[in-house]
Order: C-alpha cells, then sequence, then structure tokens
C-alpha cells in the first residue's frame, strides 16, 4: 500500500520521448490502454520521425508519444504536457520548449553523457545549469535502475538496459496510480514464446513502480478520476483500424465480398494490414506492384461485382488519378482512402496535414466529379468508411474518404456499436439481372431517381456489354462523339453527384445566444476546434460551431447556415481549401486560420483566433 | 443498327458459333490492318472453349488493339493506358469463375505497362495476355514504339530511334511467365492452336502476335510473314528444324548458346529438341534470342508452358484456410476487440 499522499487531478497529458529504438509507442501505448480501461477518456497523439532508425541519440532520431487522460470528456491530445518522460538529452531538447513553467519532468540521467550531449547539441548539461529551472525536474538513473533489477537474469547488459522504457512505464503507472497487471498480462501474452524476455520486462515495469513508492524524489502521486461516458462497451481504437473494420461492417452490411488493392506507404499501411488479418471475413487483399495497379485491381473487383477499396496517402493519390477518372466514366462503386500526410511531393510521410481536399475535388482530367466524406476522429473512421461504401454503392460512383496522420495514428476510447444498428446497404446492392429496355440491356440507363447506373457483373447471362474510359452515349454506353451527347452526359455525371445531398444529413450548428461568429471545420480538427470553443465560451465568448463530413456535395443547408453569421472561421491544417470552395459555392467573405506543422491544431492557438475574429467583429 | 447485347434465351440450348462472339459495333479499325484476321480468329476460337458467353471478359488498355473488346459479345473492359493486366488482376482473383483476357499492343503492354505486364506474369494470375506487336504506335500517328528496330526513323525520331528494342518473349520469360508463345496475325491455323492452348492454360498465358500495320509499319514481319522458311516452327518434343526442306536446324553449343547449322550435313542427334515443359525457362530464353527482331530464322508456337501454383487460386484458398482456422469471421466479436470494457 501506498505510503503517500495522493492529489486528485481532473486531466493530466503526458509525453514520452526518446530513441526511435527505445519503445516509446509502445510505453505510451500501454499507458494509453490502462488509461482507457479505467474508464479516463483518452487522446493520443504518436508522433514519430520517417525514418525507422535514424542514428542513436541524435535529434532526427527522437520518437514521442503523448497522451491525454482525463475525468471528463476530452477532445485533443492535450496542448503542453504536464509531464515529459525525455529519455535523453535529444528528447529533452526536442520536446522542452512545448512544456508550460512548472511542468515536470523526468530525465534518464544516465543518457547525459558528454557524447549524447553533443549528438544533441548541447554545449552544456542541461541538467547541470540553470537552463530548466522553470520546471520541475526529476534526474532518475533509468539504465542503472533497470539493469540493478535485472541483476539476475541471464540477459546481457545491452538486453538489461532496452527494459528500460518499462522501468519508465512503471514509475509513471505509480505516479499517476495505473496498476501494472494489465501490462503484466499483456506482456505474458505477447512473448509467450520468449518467456524470460516478458519476466524481464515484468521486473523491469515493477521495480519502476516500486521506486516510485520508495524514492523520496516524489512526495506524491496523483489519482485521475474515470469520465462520465454515455453507457455501453468500449475499447481504445486508432483511425486506421476503424477504417478498415469500416469496410469490413459495409461488406457485411450489403453483402458484397470485400476486397483491397493497396501499395504500402505512411500513414496508410495500417489500413492494409489490419485488412490481410481478417481473410476469415472472405477480404481479399492485394499488395500490388504500384499505387496504380492497386486501384486498377480494386476497379476490376467492383466490375466483376466486390466492394472494392484502395488505400493510400497524398502521393498515392496523385499516381491513382487516372483510374479514379475512369471510375468517374464507368460509374462503379470504388473507395478510395487517402490518409492525408505532409505534402507537397514525398513532404512529412509521418506527420499530419488535410491538404489533399482540393486533390481530391479537383485532382482528375475532365469534368469528373467525386464525392468526398472526411472522418472527424479516430472512431469516426469506422462510420465515414461505411458512409462512404453507402454513396458508392448506392449512385456507383468512386468516393473519397479523408483522413489523416493524426486520426490514422491516434487512439480514442470507442464506444463499440450493435451490428444490427449499422446501416443496411443491402438493399443498395440491386445487381441487373434481366433486360431495361424491351429485350435490350442498356448499361447506362439510368435509376430515376438516383442516376445511377445498373450494375450488371459478368457472370450475367445476356447482360454482355462493354465499357470504358472512351464517351457513351446516354442509355445504351456504346462510343460516342455526338457533341450535344458529351455536353448532356457531362451534366448527368455532374448532377448524380449533386443528388447525393439528398440522402445526407443537414449540418448541425451549436449554437449559442448571441453567437455571431460560426467556426465550421472538417476532418481531424474536430477535436480541437470543440476544445477551443467550449473554452472560449467558458471565457465569455459567444460562438456557433459546426462541422463538415461531406465535403462533396456539402449538406443542402450549408448556405443558410453560412449566412446565418457574421463571419465564419474555417481553421483547416491547409492554406485554406475549404475556405476556397465555401467562398467559390456559396460567395461568402470565409475567413481561415492556416497552419501546417505536421501536428494537430492546439486549442491555445484557436482560442487566440477566435478571439481574434471576434475583435473584428466589435 | 441495334447497338447493345440483345438477351439471347436460347444461349443454353445451341452450341454456340463464332458469329455469336461478333458483337453489334461497327469495327473501325484501317482497312487492311492485322487486327481484323486476329480479331476472327479470336472469335473463332471462343465457341471450342466451351466457356458460357457471360463468363468471358475481354480486358485493354489503350491504342490500335485496345478496341478489341468492343467488337466481342462478351463482357468488356477498355480501360487506360498500360494498365489492363491490374483491372484484370482484379476481376480475375475475386471472381475465379470468368476467363480473363487481356489484349493489348507494343506500346500499351512493354512502354507504359510494362510494370503491369512483369508481375502479372511472375504472380501467375489467371489470364491469357494476347500481345499485338507491330513495332510501332499506330493510335497516336507513328511515333517509334519499344520494339522499334533500333533507328527507326519515325516523327518523333527524324534522325532514327535510339532505344534498343525489346523482344516481347524474351521479357515474359524473363519474367517467368508459365505459358509464352508467338504467332502470326494472318497464320490462322496456327494461331488458332496458339490461341486455344493459351485459353485452356492455367495462370498467365502470354501470346506475342506479329501484327502488320499497314498504314504505319507495314511489312516489318515480312520477312518471317510472308516467308515461311524464315519461321523456325517450334513443336514439342520434336528437333529443331526449319527451311523450305528443312534444310536447317537448331543445335546446342557446347558454350550454352544456340546456333542454326545446316540440317544436312549433321547428324539426327545434334539438333535440339524442344522441351516446351523445362522448368527452367533458360533454354527457351535462348530459343527467343535466336533472332532479336523478326529479321531473320525466327522461331514461333510455344516456347515455354509450366505448371505452377495460380495467383488467384492461392489467394481464394488462403481464405478458405482462414475459415477452416478461426472460423468464419463474427463482426461483433471483432468490432468489441479482445481489450474492452464497459460504462454502466
Amino acid at each position: 500500500m501506498t505510503t503517500k499522499t495522493v492529489q486528485q487531478r481532473d486531466t493530466v497529458t503526458i509525453r514520452f520521448a526518446g530513441d526511435s529504438g527505445d519503445g516509446m509507442q509502445l510505453t505510451g501505448n500501454r499507458f494509453t490502454t490502462v488509461s482507457a480501461v479505467l474508464g479516463n477518456d483518452v487522446a493520443t497523439l504518436p508522433d514519430f520521425p520517417a525514418e525507422i532508425r535514424a542514428p542513436a541519440g541524435s535529434l532526427p532520431g527522437v520518437s514521442g508519444f503523448q497522451l491525454h487522460f482525463a475525468d471528463h470528456d476530452i477532445l485533443t491530445p492535450g496542448d503542453a504536457p504536464d509531464v515529459l518522460v525525455a529519455m535523453n538529452p535529444a528528447a529533452l531538447k526536442t520536446n522542452v520548449d512545448d512544456l508550460e513553467p512548472g511542468a515536470t519532468i523526468i530525465v534518464n540521467s544516465d543518457a547525459f553523457s558528454a557524447g549524447n550531449l553533443r549528438k544533441a547539441r548541447y554545449d552544456s548539461n542541461p541538467l547541470d545549469d540553470a537552463s530548466l529551472s522553470s520546471f520541475n525536474v526529476v534526474s532518475v538513473p533509468l539504465s542503472t535502475l533497470t539493469v540493478g533489477a535485472l541483476e539476475d537474469t541471464g540477459l546481457g547488459k545491452k538486453e538489461k538496459e532496452r527494459a528500460k522504457n518499462m522501468f519508465a512505464l512503471g514509475l509513471m503507472s505509480w505516479m499517476f496510480s495505473r496498476p501494472t497487471e494489465p501490462t503484466v498480462e499483456w506482456m505474458r501474452a505477447k512473448f509467450a514464446a520468449q518467456p524470460e524476455l516478458a519476466e524481464a520486462n515484468i521486473t523491469a515495469l515493477q521495480a519502476g513502480f516500486a521506486f516510485g513508492e520508495t524514492t523520496e524524489l516524489f512526495a506524491h502521486s496523483y489519482e485521475v478520476a474515470p469520465a462520465e461516458l454515455p453507457p455501453g462497451r468500449y475499447r481504445q481504437i486508432t483511425g486506421n483500424t476503424a477504417i478498415a473494420y469500416g469496410l469490413v461492417a459495409a461488406a457485411e452490411r450489403s453483402g458484397l465480398p470485400m476486397f483491397l488493392g493497396g501499395y504500402p506507404i505512411t500513414p496508410a499501411s495500417d489500413v492494409l494490414h489490419e485488412l490481410a488479418r481478417l481473410k476469415h471475413f472472405g477480404v481479399r487483399t492485394f499488395q500490388a506492384e504500384d499505387e496504380i495497379a492497386g486501384v486498377g485491381a480494386a476497379l476490376g473487383a467492383a466490375f466483376a461485382g466486390s466492394l472494392a477499396a484502395t488505400v493510400t496517402s497524398g502521393p498515392g493519390v496523385a499516381l491513382k488519378t487516372e483510374t479514379i477518372g475512369l471510375a468517374v466514366s464507368v460509374e462503379l462503386p470504388l473507395l478510395i482512402l487517402n490518409i492525408q500526410r505532409g505534402g507537397p511531393s514525398t513532404g512529412l510521410p509521418t506527420k499530419t496535414e488535410q491538404s489533399d481536399l482540393l486533390q481530391a475535388m479537383y485532382g482528375r482530367n475532365g469534368e469528373a466529379p467525386v464525392p468526398i466524406i472526411a472522418a472527424a476522429t479516430p472512431g469516426d473512421c469506422f462510420y465515414a468508411a461505411i458512409e462512404a461504401a453507402r454513396i458508392a454503392i448506392t449512385y456507383r460512383t468512386p468516393v473519397f474518404v479523408l483522413s489523416d496522420g493524426y486520426l490514422a495514428n491516434g487512439a480514442e476510447p470507442w464506444r463499440v456499436p450493435d451490428v444490427d444498428d449499422l446501416p443496411d446497404l443491402s438493399s443498395a446492392v440491386q445487381f441487373a439481372t434481366d433486360p431495361n429496355d424491351g429485350d435490350r440491356f442498356l448499361p447506362f440507363r439510368r435509376d430515376a431517381a438516383t442516376l445511377a447506373r445498373p450494375w450488371a457483373i459478368p457472370g450475367t447471362p445476356g447482360l454482355e456489354h462493354r465499357i470504358g474510359g472512351l464517351e457513351k452515349a446516354d442509355g445504351t454506353g456504346n462510343i460516342s462523339y455526338d457533341p450535344d451527347n458529351h455536353h448532356r452526359m457531362t451534366e448527368l455525371r455532374a448532377a448524380k453527384v449533386a443528388r447525393i445531398a439528398e440522402s445526407i444529413p443537414p449540418v448541425e450548428v451549436d449554437h449559442v445566444d448571441g453567437a455571431r461568429l460560426l467556426v465550421l471545420g472538417w476532418g481531424s480538427t474536430y477535436g480541437p476546434i470543440r476544445a477551443a470553443v467550449r473554452r472560449a465560451r467558458l471565457d465569455g465568448m459567444p460562438v456557433a460551431v459546426a462541422h463538415l463530413r461531406h465535403l462533396n456535395p456539402f449538406p443542402s443547408n450549408l448556405a443558410e447556415v453560412l449566412n446565418g453569421y457574421d463571419r465564419v472561421l474555417v481553421p483547416e491544417m491547409n492554406a485554406g481549401q475549404l475556405q476556397k470552395l465555401l467562398r467559390a459555392e456559396f460567395l461568402v467573405d470565409v475567413h481561415g486560420y492556416h497552419r501546417v506543422s505536421g501536428l494537430p491544431f492546439t486549442a491555445a492557438e484557436l482560442i487566440d483566433a477566435i478571439a481574434h475574429e471576434l475583435k473584428g467583429l466589435s | 443498327m441495334t447497338e447493345t447485347a440483345t438477351r439471347d434465351g436460347a444461349d443454353a440450348a445451341r452450341p454456340l458459333t463464332k458469329k455469336d462472339f461478333s458483337s453489334d459495333q461497327e469495327v473501325r479499325w484501317c482497312p487492311g490492318c492485322g487486327d481484323y484476321a486476329i480479331l476472327a480468329n479470336v472469335q473463332g476460337v471462343m465457341p471450342s472453349l466451351g466457356i458460357p458467353r457471360e463468363n468471358l471478359v475481354f480486358v485493354s488498355g489503350i491504342g490500335c488493339a485496345a478496341r478489341f473488346p468492343y467488337y466481342m459479345e462478351t463482357y468488356g473492359f477498355h480501360s487506360i493506358h498500360g494498365r489492363a493486366p491490374a483491372i484484370a488482376t482484379g476481376i480475375s482473383v475475386t471472381r475465379p469463375d470468368l476467363k480473363v483476357f487481356v489484349v493489348t499492343g507494343d506500346g500499351d503492354a512493354l512502354s507504359i505497362g510494362g510494370n503491369h505486364l512483369i508481375h502479372a506474369m511472375r504472380r501467375n494470375a489467371n489470364m491469357t495476355i494476347l500481345l499485338f506487336n507491330n513495332q510501332i504506335y499506330g493510335l497516336t500517328k507513328g511515333q517509334y514504339s519499344p520494339t522499334s528496330e533500333l533507328g527507326k526513323i519515325t516523327k518523333s525520331t527524324p534522325m532514327g530511334s535510339l532505344d534498343y528494342p525489346f523482344n516481347p518473349v524474351s521479357v515474359a520469360l524473363g519474367a517467368e511467365a508459365t505459358f509464352v508463345a508467338r504467332s502470326i496475325d494472318n497464320e490462322r491455323q496456327h494461331l488458332t492452336d496458339m490461341l486455344t492452348r493459351a485459353a485452356n492454360h492455367e495462370g498467365t498465358a502470354f501470346i506475342e502476335i506479329y501484327q502488320n500495320c499497314n498504314i504505319f509499319n507495314d511489312g516489318a514481319f515480312d520477312a518471317v510473314r510472308k516467308n515461311r522458311p524464315q519461321q523456325i516452327r517450334l513443336e514439342h518434343g520434336r528437333p529443331i528444324r526449319f527451311g523450305a526442306e528443312d534444310e536447317f536446324g537448331v543445335a546446342l553449343k557446347r558454350t550454352g548458346e544456340l546456333e542454326i547449322v545446316d540440317a544436312t550435313r549433321v547428324a539426327e542427334d545434334v539438333l535440339l529438341v524442344h522441351d516446351a515443359h523445362r522448368e527452367d525457362p533458360g533454354l527457351a530464353f535462348m530459343l527467343s534470342r535466336l533472332s532479336h527482331t523478326p529479321q531473320g530464322p525466327t522461331p514461333i508456337g510455344l516456347f515455354r508452358q509450366v505448371e505452377r501454383p495460380v495467383y488467384g487460386t492461392r489467394l481464394n484458398a488462403q481464405l478458405d484456410d482462414a475459415v477452416a482456422r478461426r472460423g468464419a469471421g463474427d463482426l461483433a466479436t471483432l468490432l468489441a476487440g479482445p481489450d474492452n470494457w464497459m460504462v454502466n
């Protein structure tokens, strides 16, 4: 039993930072899981370099994992960490500027050698000078203590030292009153084949916990009570897992076999990995020779009657562009999942950005409209995938789903849905089985309600027909160079996409009395925007807020909503892409807040942006 | 002109004929194009395959050859430049019940689509690839192609092309395709034979078809096409002979290369006996090197046919295997995951 006092906290943000090989992602994930199971609301922000292993101890090699947990519902991974765990000087250097005065820094003092200080470009040891005086610095010889704790094991010194992340996790578990048992069980399951390794890590974990209890470095520990969340069964989920599960759910609810054609690319590969493990759901995954073949195979599978998808990130979308245009032309259902990252070109592969909206909207030759859905949170990626499938199947069109690096790797507690409550997509499938014009089959004769053309899959007797990228005659689908027909087909393709607006819900505005400013977001800025608006209101700023899930077509009430406020502010992690679309579509002088740092917005910067707009209104 | 397919309820009752595979679309190749002969041949082969018309899918890329699917009364997909093997892969792995053909040209398959072509063949995805090689870009009006001879003078190479050409059969054998053959547009019986064997092959079957473009590259294959003695007709299990009176033969030199010998002056056992079913593609590759471009004696026929597991078959077997080992997936269990908790 603890002999030290326990202080209550309502919210805590911790950042683990160390070398890419130090196991910071694993440490952060374990802490997150245990916190979620304890009932806290949790949001995470993994932040790692594109290099797999930059030189040990170097600044580019630092890998971080931030998590925010609280006794109430939270929307962001936290602005500034309350506690930074820095495993070496480079980790300290790259993260210390994010801390507020008074924050706690726990450092592995063993790693502050002359060599490591040099690699981190420190002229003097920051633990010895006054540079950290505004923080509560706790020096712990993590490596020495870990090696000591593992003295009796048969492991070598390097292997012993490698368990220091578990020692750090144990220490943080004590500090924030997290049990170690779930991680002990997890270790034993994970390393079932190497029990001695599992036991060594468990020993390090428990030694770290005991160290916190007995050392005089810490006067007290903290407790964060469970959050009040809507009742139900919960699990932790990342955006990439959620989007993969959304595809599987859409396949099951539509009765279609699932096919994914993809090519490895950060940060989208985990979607391919997740689906590749789900073969017992009848999911076929195909790792193609390139991005183009990935989407090409998906389009072939769609033609043949699968629920087909391709998953990639911005540069991959650039390569798939021509095939997406073909999908528009032949009017087949196809899901394109773009897990956006920093651009242009290779850009920032492991960082987040939402700068592919205009690429999704306009990045094709010719008039080629494609519906676009954007996910708001990691868990929402699940529902975004299902909604995209609904639109693709119902309207026989390619559909973009936009996620991003932050949603992809970030985790949150997710209320597990009841399968029977998920949308039933089976009636939307309707494969053609019979002629539709006397005894003829017209592959481009449209449904009056949706303007969708028939989906007549190979193997259906009597409906043999040819499709292709050349312009097709309205109805028959035969090659046509007729000027009026081309104009009519262009309008029909546009009208079909526009008509989707009839089946999507109106945008909901969270309005407060006296609000003249509307903050409108899309995609992963949902959390930071809601957090900022919540705090702004507490500070006496009346602000309305709304979020767009459908970016093409827009909800039908959007014009009315935009015109209902004196000012509209659209914060985006790009240079103003939704802002441009709204201005062009609605002739409203939308203001923007733009920053592309590769990291999600902090609530604090958005509060400043809100305050700035309000000042402009007064 | 009726412009679309009509339902033919009698399909199942009567045997199909060549005519059943002609669509109602007007064929728009140039008069005299080698494609006409190939189209007629393919349509003629179809009934003998015994595959219901609705289970046949023709996929193409872009180019003159790529118009082919429009003229076939089957399912068809005229796609984008070079990508037909990728699209066909998606069809064939998700629908093993279908027979998928890819129709492509030398520019489509070997230039923009080279990557997809080699990967389809290495995977052994189930499809029959017909490469119409006319050694020129036709649809864009006469630029040199990846199979044009070195120094080819065209609008884009007024001083002669500088690219060393591909030998398509060598490329296919280099990618270890499990079925590799070559034929000629107007060699009716030979082409029918190759098409039939290719269509019955399990896995990727590749046929290079010498096809005359009478507008931009007329006579490119005449050295072989019109000069039967220059055709080295490969027949499995037979000594390789050719010439007007079979006076030439092919022999294996001690250095490992092949050479053309005077068959009247060497012992019978000096001649190489063609073995199309050798596991190692090396000897077939050397046969393909007897002529880099079809100017001298050139082998036609079946270079190689071996059995190797088919990509789609194995992919689908993994699904069955996963169900056998883990049981059919249960969505509710998947969504709940192993680590979950209740909030009341």
